[in-house]
């Protein structure tokens, strides 16, 4: 399954170095990424490939909620298809 | 990306903070094969059926919530009415009945089972009869289990004869569970018209006709539609209609989604996704702030009407092309214990019964979850039956009565069920009487736009 991990917060140096070692440490496959600044805020955008993992979705998560705790920012994964089924006809 | 950052941050907000869920997959399950005569067999071949059906639901349920992102609230089951069940055994009482439905729901794990339900729109079986009579027990000694009595149709008139009963079965079953404030009768809906699809409880039932087992979907989102409708602050009202179709075609979206994988995974074929907008007591999941935001200063005042009105049409509207087939009761739920913001505008005064009433013209499903002084006459209940179930008759839509006479309790006191079922505030009722017109009993006809053919 794909889907999208977006992480927002204040914005401060290592974000982006260690979401990507977090997908790579649980064999997750960034497939697209995309970053801005918006008024002092980060914001990122992961198009994310869960093929290969070996842990549940409920892990990934836990995983993602506490690194997004211990880098004060907010993350969250989101299936794919839940994009598709409201953005696109 | 595939997506524009609009269109992502969009969804990911409306789950993390507007209360974006699925707000139930019901599982409807027929029992019309369960019957053996005898009542002890039937029970346990009810037993079996539900658990054989319904066992995978709440963890499949979970699942899917877990893998899409989507909180998925409530997993549910509804059966057969259980009049028609039961009167093909020689029970004379069906407590029985009820207590294998509670049993089944504790083993399955949902938090509530529909169908301890009887449909008597045109006349009552024995069945129908004792079924009916059964309810105070059933209700008082189970804790998930609901029942709904369907009492009129367009098609076929309102049974006067079961509004009178019906009103000395609340009063009996708010008494039955007087030490629990009269919960007994929040798991008690009277209907017109009742939808046989219906997903939410505690209404739900699987109707005659609908297949063996099949998987119903309600979804939710009050507060997905006000936070639009805050982005389309002062501009006309056609505006507003138009933010709330687009934001109801993406909510059913994901409803859809939901409906078609939970009934890939549990192997039953999908029946219908509920458009219902459904709230619950947390504050920012409110049908009442959704009005408010398009500029009541409170629920009830004038003008509340039209604006539900266009809430429920554009819901609608925007739902149908959303799903493949949309059906149950659709249509902005209003109970009063269940919406932070209906509670508040009792409490200031603005929201009277008789207001309540009329919302109920325009919305599904009717009154809903209202808490009344416990000492007001069971004719008196059943004339607001008659009422909501005229409304609906004659508009050919569900109308629905959930009505809670709080024993020991007076008009400004309150009343609080915990969890879902929320806090209400005890609404005065009119001190006239209706009991001449009640104590009529028989069958008011059915109207004449119901004469199609």
């Amino acid at each position: 399954m794909t889907a999208i991990v977006t992480v927002i917060g204040k914005d401060h140096k290592g974000i982006i170095a260690s979401v990507s070692n977090c997908m790579s440490e649980n064999e997750i496959n960034i497939l697209d990424i995309s970053q801005t600044i918006m008024q002092d805020y980060f914001t990122m955008i992961m198009l994310v490939d869960l093929t290969d993992t070996k842990l549940e979705i409920v892990e990934i998560r836990e995983n993602l909620d506490t690194l997004g705790n211990d880098l004060k920012v907010r993350i969250s994964l989101t299936h794919q298809d839940v994009f598709d089924a409201m953005h696109r006809i | 990306m595939i997506f524009s950052n609009n269109e992502i941050f969009e969804t990911v907000q409306m789950i993390e903070s507007e209360h974006l869920d699925v707000r139930t997959i019901t599982m409807g399950i027929s029992l019309r094969d369960c019957p053996t005569g005898d009542v002890s067999s039937t029970c346990n071949r009810i037993y079996d059926k539900i658990m054989r059906c319904a066992g995978k639901l709440v963890e499949t349920g979970n699942a899917i919530a877990e893998e899409y992102g989507i909180p998925i609230i409530h997993k549910r089951i509804a059966v057969t009415p259980i009049a028609l069940v039961a009167e093909a055994t020689d029970a004379e009482h069906y407590l029985k009945f009820a207590e294998t439905l509670e049993k089944a729901a504790v083993n399955t794990g949902v938090n509530f089972i529909g169908g301890f339900s009887a449909l008597v729109e045109k006349g009552a079986t024995p069945g129908d009869l004792r079924l009916i009579r059964s309810l105070p027990q059933a209700l008082s000694s189970t804790e998930r289990v609901c029942g709904s009595i369907n009492l009129g149709t367009t098609k076929s008139g309102i049974n006067m004869d079961i509004v009178a009963e019906m009103g000395r079965i609340i009063k009996e079953t708010a008494e039955a569970t007087a030490d629990r404030d009269g919960i007994g009768c929040a798991k008690l809906v009277v209907f017109c018209n009742a939808p046989s699809d219906n997903p939410f409880m505690a209404g739900a039932f699987h109707g005659v006709g609908e297949p063996d087992c099949q998987i119903n979907v309600g979804i939710s989102g009050p507060g997905v539609v006000k936070s639009a409708l805050e982005q389309v602050k002062g501009e006309p009202i056609d505006v507003v209609a138009e933010t709330i179709k687009r934001t109801a075609f993406k909510i059913t979206r994901a409803g859809q989604l939901v409906a078609s994988e939970a009934s890939r995974r549990l192997g039953f074929p999908f029946g219908i996704v509920d458009l219902s907008l459904a709230p619950t007591p947390v504050v920012g999941d409110s049908v009442a702030y959704i009005l408010e935001e398009m500029g009541l200063e409170s629920v009830g005042a004038p003008g509340t009407t039209a604006a539900l009105a266009l809430l429920n049409d554009a819901v609608k509207k925007g739902g149908i092309m959303a799903s493949s087939h949309v059906g149950g009761l659709s249509g902005a739920f209003i109970p009063v214990s269940e919406d932070a913001g209906m509670i508040k505008a009792v409490e200031c005064g603005a929201l009277s019964l008789e207001k309540l009433e009329a919302m109920t013209c325009v919305c599904s499903v009717g009154l809903d979850m209202i808490a009344v002084p416990g000492d007001t006459p069971a004719s008196t209940l059943s004339g607001i039956i008659a009422d909501e179930a005229a409304i609906g008759m004659i508009n050919q839509k569900t109308t629905a009565v959930r009505i809670i006479p709080v024993p020991g309790k007076k008009v400004g006191e309150k009343v609080v069920f915990g969890g879902l079922l929320g806090e209400a505030p005890v609404m005065p009722v009119n001190r006239f009487s209706c009991e001449g017109l009640i104590s009529r009993g028989g069958r008011l006809p059915a109207p004449v736009h119901s004469f199609k053919n």
